[in-house]
């Protein structure tokens, strides 16, 4: 059975930043068979730090879209560590909507600080890169499932997680901001972020809590971090469960269902004076 | 004569020296300073460069929709605090009675020159307009109206992104909204954003990018990132223009920049372009 994670929220924080834990490109090959990846968004060129691609999980042809953290200095300057340009998250709606067509599920991997902020990122729309996103994977017509493999950093994260289903990795987090920039805005002393880790609730049982996350996959029965090879398997086991149940449903059911999924999530009072 | 001119100058010096007991407004594009009054009186538009400067949702709804159309909608909407974060509760409360505001979007339905519409307005006075759940839950339901309805959606946006204070719940706002603009997309309406001073963060990149035409006001701020924050990652200052409704212009982000004398005349304009006829001043049934 499950484990209970007894790390806080800002162990956690340390953990996913380790230059050892492990990314997508550990999981790829031992997660899929036939991998072959696709580049570029056919306009403005490659992001390095979003990954897509097409191969089978356990036989079944599906696309693969993944954000992209290196574990050297190398990879992450290819990757830009993680943070995406527009044309990363306009290549990922170009082979979702390529797998749409093909009726391969779509299976996306989340591990970004956030999404890149600059001067070309501006220039070429990032806000309007995640927003096209977020409404066109809500209403793509084959299954969905997203993963938070470390960091899940606020709307580069979301730009990825329009999902039928959310798996949280157990130590993975998901938040609307860094916790060193909550440190700055609430204390105006971003080096408060341990603080703000605990405050922010951005933990995968946080997510359960809070309805947006409807799994928390084990990372390791020992309980030694970023054990791979533990990680992979469960990885697999979880999505080869997932993808065939949401492929066996109908596809306008699956699509209220996903509509509603988000539709529901919002704390507010209501009186009718 | 020296005695005249003498005049003249003590008088157009102290004409040009700014009296410290009439309220002045700093233009933030330009630094011209204009008193308050005066700014009223030009409707909120700096006499210098044009920046069109921040309404209240009850001025911009005032300048927008036909006199007395105007019909709230979802107005008893408050924030729960799901973080029990601290200080946001009192922070709410004290805005709710400085404002007048349950929080930072008024929805409702209204004509323009007759033609009905739903009307979303935010109000920058309330936290930056950032969106939480209110304001989520209330853009999200204007847009669902208008789908069953058949009616089209003119937002304006103010924000300064999703609301920090309700964390993970805010950020999922971004999907939530940009979900019913799909909706709205799918039951074949036009849906008008008009970013307004400053439409930026997770407002950015969601449903105020997703409009069928987009139009901004003059000079405005619209962008993802804070100007700060991309000073910070790349160590350099960026130029005065940077992110302003010009600078969207020119990069495709915006399909018209639209003063604000102009504006209620444009949305009408482009609503009866789309089908949305004035109808006749008495309801049927």
């Amino acid at each position: 059975m499950e484990r209970t994670n007894t790390r806080s929220a800002w162990e956690r924080q340390l953990l996913i930043r380790d230059k050892n834990r492990p990314t997508i490109r550990d999981y790829l090959p031992l997660v899929f068979e036939d991998f072959y990846e696709l580049h570029g968004d056919r306009g403005v060129g490659d992001d390095g730090a979003i990954l897509g691609g097409i191969g089978r999980l356990d036989g079944v042809p599906v696309t693969i879209i993944a954000e992209v953290k290196g574990r050297n200095i190398q990879e992450n300057k290819a990757s830009n560590f993680a943070m995406p340009h527009p044309e990363g998250y306009r290549k990922a709606l170009r082979l979702v909507r390529q797998a749409e067509k093909f009726h391969r599920p779509v299976i996306c991997f989340i591990d970004t600080p956030g999404a890149f902020c600059g001067i070309e990122a501006e220039q070429r729309g990032q806000g309007e890169a995640i927003a096209r996103n977020l409404a066109e994977f809500m209403s793509l017509r084959t299954p969905v499932v997203s993963i938070v493999l470390g960091e899940g950093g606020s709307g580069g994260a979301l730009a990825l997680g329009v999902c039928d289903a959310l798996a949280m990795l157990e130590n993975a987090l998901y938040s609307v901001i860094s916790p060193r920039g909550a440190a700055s805005i609430l204390w105006k002393d971003a080096s408060r972020e341990q603080e703000a880790c605990e405050v922010m609730r951005i933990t995968a049982e946080d997510m359960v809590d809070f309805g947006i996350a409807e799994a928390i996959i084990s990372e390791s029965d020992t309980g030694v971090s970023n054990d791979l090879d533990k990680i992979a398997e469960n990885l697999k086991e979880y999505l080869v469960k997932t993808i065939s149940e949401k492929s066996e449903k109908d596809i306008d059911l699956l699509l209220k269902e996903r509509y509603t999924k988000f539709r529901k999530i919002g704390v507010y009072t209501e009186t009718h004076r | 004569m020296l005695e005249d001119l003498f005049k003249t100058v003590t008088k157009r010096f102290n004409g040009d020296e700014p009296d410290p007991a009439v309220p002045m407004f700093k233009c933030p594009r330009c630094g011209t300073s204009t008193p308050q009054q005066k700014m009223a009186e030009l409707g909120k538009i700096c006499p210098n460069c044009e920046y069109h400067a921040r309404l209240t949702a009850a001025e911009r709804i005032a300048i927008t929709a036909d006199t007395d159309s105007f019909k709230e909608l979802d107005a008893n909407l408050c924030s729960a605090d799901p973080l029990e974060f601290p200080g946001y509760a009192e922070k709410v409360t004290e805005l709710q009675q400085k404002t007048g505001l349950n929080d930072a979007v008024v929805t409702g339905l209204c004509t323009i020159k007759g033609s009905r519409t739903v009307l979303i307005v935010m109000d920058s006075r309330f936290m930056m307009a950032s969106m939480g759940s209110v304001v989520g839950e209330k853009i999200t339901r204007a847009f669902e109206y208008a789908a069953e309805n058949k009616l089209p959606v003119v937002a304006f946006t103010a924000s300064g992104g999703a609301r920090m204070q309700e964390g993970i719940i805010s950020l999922m706002q971004m999907a939530k909204t940009s979900a019913a603009v799909q909706k709205h997309n799918e039951a074949g309406q036009l849906y008008i954003t008009v970013l307004t001073d400053p439409t930026t963060g997770g407002v950015t990149a969601s449903f105020a990018s997703l409009g069928d035409i987009i139009l901004a006001e003059p000079k405005v701020l619209i962008g993802f990132a804070g100007r700060r924050v991309i000073e910070g990652t790349i160590k350099q200052h960026l130029p005065d223009d940077f992110q302003l409704a010009e600078f969207q212009l020119e990069h495709g982000y915006v399909d018209m920049i639209v003063r604000r004398k102009k504006m209620r005349s444009t949305l009408s304009h482009l609503l009866k372009l789309h089908g949305y006829t004035a109808e006749p001043l008495k309801e049927e049934c």
